[in-house]
C-alpha cells in the first residue's frame, strides 16, 4: 500500500494555518468581532416586504428616523424579506421603524422580532467561554487517561486551533456572531475530537505493531490508513449540512456556515495539526524509548 | 431450521421492526385502549417552529424594595393569570434564577399586545384630592369591560366588601372633587365625585377603545405584580416565518439524508445497504426518543439532528474500512467481519465518548437553545452506536451466513 508522506511536510501544514489564524488575529485585533445582538443586547426586527424593493430606499427611510449604528440587509429567497438590526430601541423607536417600513411599503410585515438585554449577552459569553474551557478540559484528561498525556496536549491544540479558525473565519468575513455561533463551536469541538481521536487510536495500534519505526514513520502509516474514513465521514458530514446551508432559510444560514467551516478546520487540524504535534512531542523522547 | 433459514428470519424480522415504526411514525397506531400518535402530532415544536414569543423578565425593584422569593412567586402568578386571559395554549411561565421569570408563548399573533399585557406592573391606585391613596388593585373584586350610556368604552369595576367601604367614605369626604384613578403612575382619568357611591361600583373612563379597555380590564384582573419587572430578552416569530422554517430545514433534511444514504451505497454497496438501514433506524429511533422525552424541536435542534446523521454513519465507515483491509488481507467475509468489527470497536468507543462529554458539558453550562442542541447531539451520538454497531453488524452477519451473495465485489473489496 502507498504510504503518503505528511510528516515531512508538517511545518507546511503548520504554517498554512498559522497564517489563516494570523490573519484571523490581525482582523481581530484591527476590527474585531461582529457581536450580534445576543452579546451586545440590541433589536432585530425581520420584515416580509411582500415585493420587490430597494434596499438603499429602506436604509434611508430608517436613517431618516435619526437611529444610529444601524444594520440591514436583504433576505429570503426572493430578497424581499429585510432584517433590520439595531442597538436596543424604545418600544415607540420600534414603533415608528415598523410603521414606516409599513407606511412605504404597505404589504410588509414584521415576522420575526428580537430584543436582547446587553446584560444578557455578558452572562452568555462568560458562559459559552466557562463551557468551552471545561469541554476541553474533560477531552484533555479523558485522552490523557485513554491514550497518553502528549496524545491530550496534540488534540487540545487541534481543538483550540479550529476554535481559531472559526473565529478568524467570522472576523475576517465580519458574520454577526450570536448565541447559536456558541453552540457551533461546541458541536465542532465535539466533531473534531471524534476525528482526531480515530488517528490516535491508529496510532496506539500501529505503535505495537511497528514497534521500533520512527514516529513520523507510525504517523504517516496510520493517516493513510485512516484516510478513506477521514474523508469518507467528512463527505458524509458536510453533504448533510451543506443541504441544509443551501436550503434550510435565513434564519439558520449563519449557523450552518460556521458549522462548515468548523467541519472543514476539525478534518484538516486531524491530519494536518494533531499528528504532527503528536509526533514532534513524542519525537524528543525518541532515546527513552528506544 | 438450518443456519440460512435462520438468518433470512432474523433478516425479515429487523426489516418487518423498520416498517413497523416507519408506519408508526407516519400514521400512529391504536392498539386497543393504547394510541400511538403519529410524529407529526406527537412532537413539540419550539417558538422558533410554530411561532410565538420568548420574553425573559428580569425583577427590578424600586428603591428601598426586595426582591423576596414570594413576591418572585407571587410575579409569576399574576403573569400566569394574564397570560391565561390571552388564551394560549400551552404557555410556559417559569422563574429561573433569583430574579428573573422566563414566559414563553406558543402561537401568539400579535406579539405587540402580548408583551404589553405580561410586562405591565399594573398598579391601579385610586387617589384623593390630598393625595392620599383610597383604593388599590386589591380592593377590586371584578373588572369588565363595557359601553356606557354615551356608548364611550369603560372599565367598570366591582369592589369588594372592604374597597366597598373605603370607596363609600372617600365619596362621601371628596364629594365634588375629583379623584384621580392611576395605573403604573399614569393619570387614566380623574372624574369628579357626583354622589356617594356605596354599591361597590366604579368606572373607568377615558379610554380610546374598548380594545384598550378589555385589556386593562384583563390586566386588573389579573392583579398588579408585586414588583416592577423589565424585559431582557424578547425574541418573537411570527407564525408564517416558523412554518417557513419548519418545511425548509425539513426538506433540506431529507435531501441530506438521501445523499448520505445513497453516498453510503454506491461507495461501499452490499455493507453500504445495510448501513442505510442502520441509519433508518437512527433517524426514527431518535425521534421515538425525542417525543419520550417531550424534548422540544427547534430550528438548531434540527440542524443538529441532520448533522448528526452525516456523523452517524461515521461507525460504519470505520467498520467497514477494517472489513476491506481484512478483505484484501484474504480473509473470508466471515471472519473479515468480525474482524472488521473488532478491531473498529475501541476507536468507536473512544471517539464517540469524547463527543458526548463535549455534549454533557454544553447541556450542563449552556442555556435555551443550546441546551436543546446539546441534548441531539448526546442522544444522537448514544443512538448512532446501537445503530451502527448492533444493527449493522446483526443484518451484515445474517446476510452472509444466508450465502445469498458471495461474490466479495459486492462488499466493495
Amino acid at each position: 500500500m502507498k504510504k503518503y508522506a505528511f510528516m515531512e511536510r508538517k511545518w507546511l501544514w503548520i504554517s498554512i494555518s498559522l497564517i489563516v489564524i494570523a490573519s484571523g488575529l490581525f482582523s481581530l485585533a484591527t476590527r474585531g468581532l461582529n457581536w450580534g445582538v445576543d452579546f451586545t443586547g440590541g433589536d432585530i426586527l425581520h420584515f416580509d416586504i411582500g415585493e420587490p424593493y430597494s434596499l438603499a430606499e429602506a436604509r434611508q427611510k430608517i436613517e431618516s428616523l435619526g437611529l444610529k449604528n444601524v444594520e440591514i440587509k436583504e433576505a429570503g429567497d426572493n430578497r424581499e424579506e429585510l432584517i433590520v438590526r439595531t442597538p436596543v430601541l424604545s418600544q415607540d423607536q420600534k414603533n415608528k421603524l415598523t410603521q414606516t417600513i409599513k407606511e412605504r411599503w404597505p404589504k410588509a410585515q414584521l415576522i420575526r422580532a428580537e430584543k436582547v438585554d446587553a446584560i444578557i449577552g455578558k452572562e452568555l459569553q462568560r458562559q459559552a467561554l466557562i463551557a468551552l474551557l471545561i469541554a476541553n478540559f474533560g477531552v484533555l484528561l479523558y485522552v490523557a487517561f485513554r491514550f497518553e498525556f502528549k496524545s491530550g496536549i496534540a488534540a487540545i491544540l487541534a481543538l483550540v486551533h479550529d476554535v481559531l479558525v472559526m473565529i478568524s473565519f467570522y472576523s475576517i468575513f465580519y458574520i454577526p456572531v450570536d448565541v447559536t455561533f456558541v453552540a457551533a463551536i461546541l458541536t465542532v469541538v465535539g466533531y473534531s475530537i471524534n476525528d482526531t481521536i480515530v488517528i490516535f487510536d491508529r496510532i496506539r495500534e500501529n505503535q505495537r505493531i511497528m514497534g521500533k519505526a520512527k514516529f513520523d514513520d507510525i504517523a504517516n502509516t496510520s493517516i493513510t490508513q485512516c484516510l478513506t474514513r477521514s474523508i469518507n465521514t467528512s463527505l458524509t458530514t458536510l453533504l448533510s449540512i451543506i443541504s441544509l446551508y443551501f436550503l434550510g432559510g435565513e434564519t439558520i444560514k449563519d449557523f450552518t456556515l460556521a458549522l462548515i467551516v468548523g467541519i472543514v478546520s476539525g478534518v484538516y487540524s486531524t491530519i494536518f495539526i494533531a499528528t504532527p504535534i503528536w509526533s514532534m512531542l513524542r519525537g524528543q523522547h525518541k532515546a527513552v524509548r528506544a | 431450521m438450518n443456519l440460512r433459514a435462520k438468518s433470512l428470519l432474523k433478516i425479515a424480522v429487523i426489516l418487518f421492526i423498520a416498517f413497523f415504526l416507519a408506519y408508526t411514525l407516519a400514521f400512529g397506531v391504536k392498539i386497543g385502549p393504547y394510541q400511538v400518535l403519529p410524529l407529526k402530532k406527537a412532537i413539540k415544536l419550539g417558538l422558533d417552529l410554530q411561532g410565538g414569543i420568548y420574553v425573559l423578565l428580569e425583577a427590578k425593584p424600586k428603591p428601598g424594595q426586595t426582591i423576596s422569593e414570594e413576591k418572585m412567586n407571587a410575579a409569576r402568578e399574576v403573569i400566569w393569570k394574564r397570560v391565561d386571559q390571552l388564551g394560549v395554549a400551552e404557555p410556559v411561565v417559569v422563574r429561573q434564577g433569583e430574579n428573573r421569570i422566563r414566559v414563553e408563548l406558543p402561537g401568539v399573533k400579535d406579539s405587540q399586545k402580548a408583551l404589553e399585557i405580561i410586562g405591565k406592573t399594573a398598579s391601579l391606585e385610586f387617589i384623593g384630592p390630598d393625595q392620599k391613596v383610597i383604593l388599590t388593585g386589591d380592593d377590586v373584586s371584578d373588572a369588565r369591560a363595557l359601553y356606557d350610556n354615551l356608548n364611550n368604552p369603560v372599565v367598570s369595576l366591582k369592589l369588594n366588601s372592604q374597597g366597598t367601604k373605603k370607596f363609600a367614605e372617600a365619596t362621601e369626604k371628596f364629594l365634588g372633587k375629583p379623584i384621580a384613578i392611576v395605573l403604573d403612575g399614569e393619570v387614566i382619568s380623574a372624574p369628579v365625585v357626583k354622589s356617594v357611591i356605596s354599591n361597590g361600583e366604579a368606572v373607568i373612563e377615558g379610554l380610546s377603545s374598548i380594545d384598550e379597555a378589555a385589556q386593562l380590564a384583563a390586566l386588573i384582573r389579573g392583579g398588579a405584580l408585586p414588583i416592577d419587572l423589565e424585559q431582557r430578552e424578547v425574541r418573537s416569530v411570527g407564525p408564517t416565518l416558523g412554518t417557513d422554517s419548519l418545511i425548509k430545514s425539513l426538506r433540506a433534511g431529507i435531501i441530506g439524508i438521501i445523499l448520505v444514504m445513497a453516498f453510503m451505497l454506491v461507495y461501499y454497496r452490499i455493507p453500504g445497504l445495510v448501513a442505510d438501514i442502520a441509519l433508518a433506524f437512527y433517524i426514527m429511533l431518535v425521534l421515538i426518543t425525542f417525543v419520550a422525552l417531550d424534548a422540544t424541536l427547534t430550528l438548531p435542534g434540527i440542524a443538529g439532528f441532520i448533522l448528526s446523521v452525516g456523523m452517524a454513519v461515521d461507525a460504519n465507515v470505520l467498520i467497514f474500512e477494517r472489513f476491506k483491509e481484512e478483505l484484501r488481507s484474504g480473509k473470508t467475509l466471515r471472519a473479515a467481519l468480525d474482524a472488521g468489527f473488532h478491531r473498529a470497536f475501541t476507536t468507536i468507543i473512544d471517539s464517540n465518548l469524547t463527543t458526548i462529554i463535549a455534549g454533557i458539558v454544553l447541556f450542563y453550562f449552556g442555556t435555551g437553545p443550546i441546551k436543546g442542541f446539546a441534548v441531539t447531539l448526546i442522544l444522537g451520538n448514544i443512538i448512532s452506536l446501537f445503530t451502527a454497531i448492533v444493527v449493522t453488524r446483526i443484518l451484515l452477519g445474517n446476510l452472509i451466513n444466508t450465502r445469498l451473495i458471495t461474490n466479495k465485489k459486492f462488499f466493495s473489496a
